[in-house]
């Protein structure tokens, strides 16, 4: 981090006070650090996102007269517990006793709190040094305010728990008693911060101890249903709406009879909004929304609009057919495409190979299908925009209403309600927006905004269906001489700008340019593939296409060359070596600097060893019963997975375990990275066996969650094994929420290959082993 | 116009009678622990105890639940089986985003009180109706287990 930007940094720091710490906002630290002096130089993690991060105490930390620590949590909470793993920080850094600690949410407001943009799995790994800071910052105020109070030099009073202790008379002031003195001073220099060592870490990196109490912040709240989410909250004079979008992406509105609707118990009016156009970006796709004075009316109104769409409007996407889409890409996927990336010659390899090896993998669309549907309320009042809603960009929402509503970013509050599932659905405010354009054409009314569960599956941003085709020539002793791969999706960048036709760079970084084997000839093509509907990030995003393929196909060559799967994985990997991104033509990286963040291949390996280790691999197995295994990199951490897995003569599948293998570096909240990576565990079964979306005519064909099949507990491995390596501060933070899932599908595939010699290529597996 | 009783408390809810059971919990009468998933009885986000039994109040018509007890997550901590369900969730760190867990403790306090030390295959039998996007379903069975487990100790 450079000293220079510090510097500019701490001139600014405002001087507020902890103990009103959320009074004001902290703009100018944010102002800092976009000086045109530091234009020039690359920014990367936390630095480079908008209105990069903050570390004053007075923002994140207050400390009231009682005692009660309470820290400001500016990041969304989705499950991945960040409420309580940044409070963990706090509570370490500063000193306080966990039972004393409260957390309270942020309303979106980045020019206070820095970004809020909750995806990308950054939060811990953008969050932890500035928190760390801030808590270290306001831990030295309180021992500068003892230090007043006893006149004693401030060198003798040391903070233990919860209290500040002056260590040659023995005297102790609490927190509490501390705070106000506290609050008056001024917030040291970052420079001068004393950041604890590990071995005095209390919260940081503990694991099994926290089993022995509720932990986790929200959890008394969640389980005696007091937490609130986005549907949660009543305003006097509130109505509901539930909205008829356009079936087809594009489609237009042109003509709607409300008749019967109207007449209809509870039902207050029907308001047309604008059907938007293509690219649909975060807007609203209109249509015709029924207000209620409850869902369930709102819901019946709508079921009785009677809507002529202009589905020509909607041009080829009209047409959109998934199937023929596939068959479309495959047969794309066998001319070469844009070039990605390249070592030596393929052709030159595969003339020389003793055997020529290919398939072509399919995976479908998607949606993320939180189980709390996306839903917003919002009002009007004064010039000013209010809203609640489960989002995981708060500060999108907000510039998209000032946008819509002609008014500054700061007149749109966004308070920020717990999310029930997010894995990127809730990253778009499509839904917000459509309750804040309803509460201005209500004259500012409170609207809340459903969304059922038809409205979702029909009008998610999809997971893009993705082909992916290799190639790689063996010699006569199994050693892959070349590998071709193309990889055909449509992009995201198909949402905001016209269809780019080929994936971008921070699609094709995700686990495609980064493939990490240790082969003489590579050739990496992008050829080009059209969007249909609106694309957008589910979980882990590209990362599941592609480690899909890589590590189906590593296995498939293993199986070729008569070889052990993990001894071939580890061969293709080679030795132990960092891979510099800027060598493999990979300029994104996760937004991460290239020095720092490079991918480990010692790291990958030792994944692959602990998981199969723990696995039993290598171990004797009954007829029908087989081991499988991947490993992926991504969101800058490694995860491998091993499934032992058993088909019956019918063709059922049993899971018995899930041994999974996780390097992010430093663990702060192990307990919690255990259970994202169980629920990696769960959602890749479903990703592997069960989850397409399917379109016809452009109409998305499943409505509910009969046809999308998810996982449920009937098909959970008997046991998750986690096994986490390596809590290390010697390698920089990862990525929690996101990297555990991509090597679950290709695992799963691969054991069931070992089971039964049956080759999955086309997801989900559906009925094929019993077909 | 139905006369409910949720959580031992009266409530006069003026909607017609095929309303579901769920949007008149949480709508009319305001108690929100109850959620909204899937509107057909597919996740069991929904799910409230009438008369002690697990339903789904999302395709439950309020003239069904005429003159029945109607329990919610608000209210089963009041219950001791309920009360020793939502500390196993908290033993175990069962929730992710929590969102699902309300109806999950409401199904797996259902199961308790009719089978005491259910095995595996009854639990999956009571909670495959259940969806969790988070993926908890082994916490939610290991939980399950462990509240059978702590029967007869003070919560």
């Amino acid at each position: 981090m450079s000293t220079l930007r510090d510097t500019l940094l701490l001139a600014n720091v405002s001087r507020r006070h902890f103990l009103k710490g959320l009074a004001a906002g902290g703009a100018l630290v944010v102002a800092a650090r976009w000086s045109p002096l530091l234009a020039d130089e690359p920014l990367y993690g936390a630095e480079a996102m908008p209105n990069g991060w903050v570390d004053d105490p007075n923002v994140f930390i207050r400390i009231d007269e009682d005692g009660i620590v309470t820290v400001v949590n500016h990041r969304a909470e989705m499950g991945q517990g960040i409420r309580t793993s940044l409070a963990m920080v706090a509570a370490d850094e500063l000193g306080a006793e966990w039972e004393h600690v409260r957390v309270e949410q942020a309303p979106g407001e980045e020019e206070t709190y820095g970004n809020q943009n909750t995806d990308g799995s950054r939060s811990m790994r953008h969050w932890f040094a500035p928190m760390r800071r801030a808590a270290a910052a306001a831990r030295t105020m309180l021992e500068q305010a003892a230090a007043q109070q006893w006149e004693v030099p401030v060198e003798e009073c040391q903070v233990g728990v919860h209290v500040v202790m002056h260590t040659p008379s023995g005297r102790e002031l609490g927190f509490g008693e501390l705070a106000a003195v506290a609050s008056q001073l001024p917030v040291p220099e970052r420079d001068t911060l004393r950041l604890k060592p590990r071995e005095e870490w209390r919260y940081i990196g503990q694991d099994e101890s926290s089993r022995k109490r509720p932990f986790a912040v929200d959890g008394e709240d969640i389980v005696s249903g007091q937490a609130v989410y986005g549907a949660d909250i009543h305003l006097d004079d509130m109505v509901y709406a539930v909205i008829a979008r356009p079936p087809i992406y594009g489609a237009q509105l042109r003509s709607v009879n409300d008749e019967a609707a109207r007449a209809l118990p509870g039902v207050i009016r029907i308001i047309e909004i604008p059907t938007v156009g293509q690219p649909a970006g975060f807007e609203p796709l209109g249509g015709v929304a029924v207000i209620a004075e409850n869902t369930w009316a709102a819901i019946q109104g709508r079921n009785a609009l009677e809507i002529e769409w202009d589905v020509e409007a909607a041009g080829d996407n009209a047409r959109y057919d998934s199937t023929q889409y596939r068959e479309q890409l495959e047969e794309a996927a066998s001319s070469p495409g844009q070039l990605v990336r390249e070592h030596g010659d393929v052709a030159a390899a595969f003339n020389e190979a003793d055997s020529l090896i290919e398939a072509t993998y399919y995976m479908p669309h998607m949606a993320q299908a939180p189980i709390e549907p996306p839903v917003a309320l919002a009002r009007l009042v004064d010039g000013r925009a209010e809203i609640w809603a489960p989002i995981q960009h708060p500060q999108a929402a907000r510039e998209g209403v000032a946008g819509q509503l002609g008014l500054a970013v700061e007149d749109v509050t966004v308070h920020a309600t717990l999310l029930g599932g997010g894995f990127g659905r809730k990253s778009k405010p499509d839904y917000i927006l459509e309750a804040t354009y309803l509460s201005q054409a209500l004259e500012g009314r409170p609207v809340r905004v459903q969304w059922t569960r038809e409205d979702d599956l029909h009008h998610a941003y999809f997971h893009a269906v993705s082909v992916d085709h290799l190639e790689a020539g063996l010699d006569s002793d199994g050693k892959a001489l070349g590998w071709l791969h193309r990889t055909l999706s449509p992009s995201i960048a198909s949402l905001f700008a016209p269809d780019p036709m080929h994936k971008q760079d921070f699609e094709l970084g995700m686990g495609f340019n980064t493939m990490p084997f240790n082969i003489e000839a590579i050739r990496l093509e992008n050829p080009e593939a059209s969007a249909h509907v609106r694309i957008g990030w589910f979980r882990a995003v590209y990362n599941l296409p592609h480690a899909f393929a890589i590590q189906s196909f590593a296995a498939e060559l293993a199986a070729a060359a008569g070889r052990d799967h993990r001894d071939y994985l580890l061969e293709l990997l080679g030795p132990e070596r960092q891979i510099d991104p800027r060598n493999i033509n990979e300029s994104w990286n996760y937004g991460e600097d290239p020095e720092q963040y490079q991918v480990d291949i010692g790291r990958m390996r030792a994944v692959i060893e602990t998981a199969t280790e723990a696995a039993g691999w290598g171990r004797e197995l009954a007829e029908g019963r087989g081991l499988g295994l991947a490993v992926h990199h991504s969101f800058v951490a490694y995860a491998a997975v091993v499934f032992d897995v058993e088909i019956n003569s019918d063709g059922e599948l049993t899971i018995h375990s899930a041994d999974i293998a996780f390097d992010c570096g430093l663990q702060v909240n192990p307990e919690r990275i255990r259970s994202q990576m169980e629920g990696s565990i769960i959602m890749g079964i479903g990703i592997a066996l069960q989850s397409e979306i399917t379109a016809h005519e452009g109409q998305i064909e499943q409505d509910n969650f009969h046809q999308f099949l998810l996982p449920r507990m009937g098909i959970a491995p008997d046991v998750i094994r986690v096994h986490l390596v390596n809590s290390s501060e010697d390698v920089p933070m990862g990525g929690v929420g996101e990297p555990g899932l991509p090597p679950v599908a290709p695992a799963l595939c691969n054991a069931i290959y070992a089971a039964t010699g049956k080759r999955i290529r086309r997801l989900p597996v559906g009925n094929q082993l019993t077909s | 116009m139905a006369t409910l009783t949720i959580n031992g408390q009266v409530h006069e809810v003026n909607a017609p009678d095929q309303m579901p059971l769920l949007w008149a919990i949480r709508d009319v009468v305001q108690l929100t622990g109850t959620k909204f998933g899937c509107g057909m009885a597919q996740c069991g986000a929904c799910t409230v105890h009438m008369d002690g039994e697990a339903v789904r109040s999302c395709v439950t018509p309020i003239s069904a639940a005429q003159g029945r007890e109607v329990t919610t997550i608000e209210a089963i901590g009041e219950d001791a089986v309920g009360r020793r369900v939502q500390q196993a969730w908290l033993d175990l760190g069962v929730a992710q985003c929590g969102y699902c867990q309300g109806g999950q403790i409401m199904s797996a306090t259902a199961l308790l009180k009719r089978e005491a030390h259910p095995s595996d295959e009854q639990i999956v039998d009571a909670m495959n109706g259940h969806l969790c996007r988070c993926g908890t379903y082994t916490r939610i069975q290991q939980a399950i287990h462990h509240a059978a487990d702590t029967e007869g100790e003070d919560a």
